[in-house]
C-alpha cells in the first residue's frame, strides 16, 4: 500500500474510533487490534501487544499508543495523524461542552454510571486480548501477566514496578 | 492563571503519569496546585467520561478554556502532550532498531505481559472501587464477553450496551 493510502486510512481508522470512544484510551484496545491487525493488517497480534507495552512504559496518557501505531505505519506523519484524528474531534467536542454545568443536569451523574460498567468491561476485554497475545507466543509469561494483574489490582503502588519485575523476568527466563 | 503555569503543570501531569495520568492529574490539579476542589474536578471529569475521547485529555481542555479561554485549552494539551510524545519518539526509534535483537525481544515480551496484566488488575479495580447494582455488574460482563470473546466490533457493544446501562441506572435512580 503506498503511503498516502495508509495515511488516509489511519486518519479514517482513528477518527471513527475516536467517536465511539467511551472510558478512554485502553477500553477501545480491541476495536483498535481489530482495525490494526486483521482489517488493514499493519501488524501482528502480538506486535500489537508490544507497541501498547511501549506506550504503557512511557509516561503520558494511555491514548499515545495511537500514535505508536501510527509511527509504525507511516513514521513521524503517520504519528501525528494519527492523534489528531483520536483526539482533534473530541478536544473540540470537550472545549464545546466547558460551560455544561453538571449541577444543572443532575441525570448526567445517572448516565455515566451507566456507562461506566461498559467502559469497565471492554478495558478488562482489552487486557485478557493483550494477554492472549503474548502467551500465546511464550507460556512461560502467564505468571507474570498473572502477577501483575494481582499487583495493580491490589496496591496503590506505581505500575512502574510491574513492567519492570516484567523487564527483568524477560531478561533472565526468556532468554533462547 | 498565567499560561505557564497551566502548561507546566500538565507537563508535569503528562511525565509523571505511568500507566495512565488519571492518578497523577488528580494530584497535581487538586492538592498540589489547588487549581480546582475535589468537587469541581470530579464534575469536570465526570464530564471528560461521558464525552467519548481521552478523559484526562478532555478534562484539559476544558479546564484550560475555563481558566485561559481558547489558549488555555491549547497550552494544557501542549503540556500534556508535547514531553511524553518525544519520550514515545525516541522509544519506537530504539523499538525499531533494537527489538528484535535477541538481548532485547525477551525484555519486551516480559514487560507486554505485564502490561496486559496491569490492564484487567486496572479494570478490577475500576469495578469493585464503583461498587455498582448487580444488574449494572452483568452490563459490564455481557461487555466484556462482546469484546474478548465474541469479539462484536466496538460500535455494535457500546451502542448496544451503552443505552441498556444508562437506562438501568435511571431506572435504579427513580426506583
Amino acid at each position: 500500500m503506498s503511503e498516502e493510502s495508509d495515511l488516509h486510512a489511519l486518519v479514517v481508522s482513528f477518527l471513527g474510533l475516536s467517536l465511539i470512544s467511551v472510558g478512554g484510551g485502553i477500553a477501545v484496545l480491541p476495536e483498535m487490534s481489530r482495525l490494526v491487525v486483521e482489517e488493514h493488517g499493519w501488524m501482528s497480534q502480538l506486535h500489537f501487544a508490544k507497541l501498547f507495552a511501549l506506550a504503557q512504559a512511557a509516561p503520558g496518557p494511555n491514548i499515545m499508543v495511537v500514535g505508536l501505531i501510527g509511527w509504525h505505519v507511516a513514521g513521524a506523519g503517520g504519528m501525528f495523524a494519527a492523534m489528531a484524528a483520536m483526539c482533534g474531534p473530541t478536544s473540540l467536542l470537550a472545549y464545546g461542552f466547558t460551560r455544561l454545568q453538571r449541577r444543572e443536569f443532575p441525570w448526567l451523574k445517572r448516565v455515566e454510571r451507566g456507562l461506566v460498567p461498559v467502559a469497565v468491561g471492554l478495558i478488562a476485554a482489552s487486557g485478557l486480548l493483550l494477554a492472549e497475545g503474548t502467551v500465546r507466543e511464550a507460556p512461560l509469561v502467564l505468571p507474570v501477566v498473572a502477577g501483575s494483574f494481582l499487583f495493580v489490582w491490589r496496591t496503590a503502588r506505581s505500575p512502574l514496578w510491574v513492567l519492570g519485575a516484567g523487564a527483568l523476568f524477560g531478561a533472565l527466563l526468556l532468554r533462547p | 492563571m498565567r499560561l505557564r503555569e497551566l502548561f507546566l503543570g500538565y507537563a508535569k501531569i503528562g511525565l509523571l503519569g505511568f500507566g495512565g495520568v488519571a492518578v497523577i492529574a488528580r494530584h497535581v490539579i487538586v492538592e498540589e496546585r489547588r487549581w480546582l476542589s475535589e468537587r469541581d474536578y470530579a464534575e469536570v471529569l465526570g464530564l471528560g467520561q461521558v464525552l467519548p475521547g481521552p478523559n484526562v485529555g478532555n478534562a484539559a481542555i476544558m479546564i484550560g478554556r475555563r481558566f485561559r479561554g481558547l489558549t488555555g485549552a491549547l497550552a494544557a494539551t501542549a503540556g500534556l502532550y508535547a514531553a511524553p510524545l518525544c519520550i514515545l519518539v525516541l522509544l519506537a526509534m530504539f523499538y525499531d532498531a533494537f527489538g528484535q535483537d535477541p538481548h532485547v525481544a525477551p525484555v519486551m515480551r516480559g514487560i507486554a505481559a505485564a502490561a496486559a496484566g496491569m490492564v484487567i488488575g486496572m479494570a478490577l479495580k475500576m469495578g469493585t472501587k464503583l461498587k455498582p447494582p448487580i444488574e449494572l455488574v452483568l452490563v459490564g460482563a455481557a461487555a466484556l464477553v462482546a469484546g474478548a470473546f465474541l469479539r462484536l466490533p466496538l460500535p455494535v457493544i457500546v451502542l448496544g450496551l451503552g443505552p441498556l446501562g444508562i437506562w438501568l441506572s435511571l431506572r435504579r435512580a427513580r426506583a
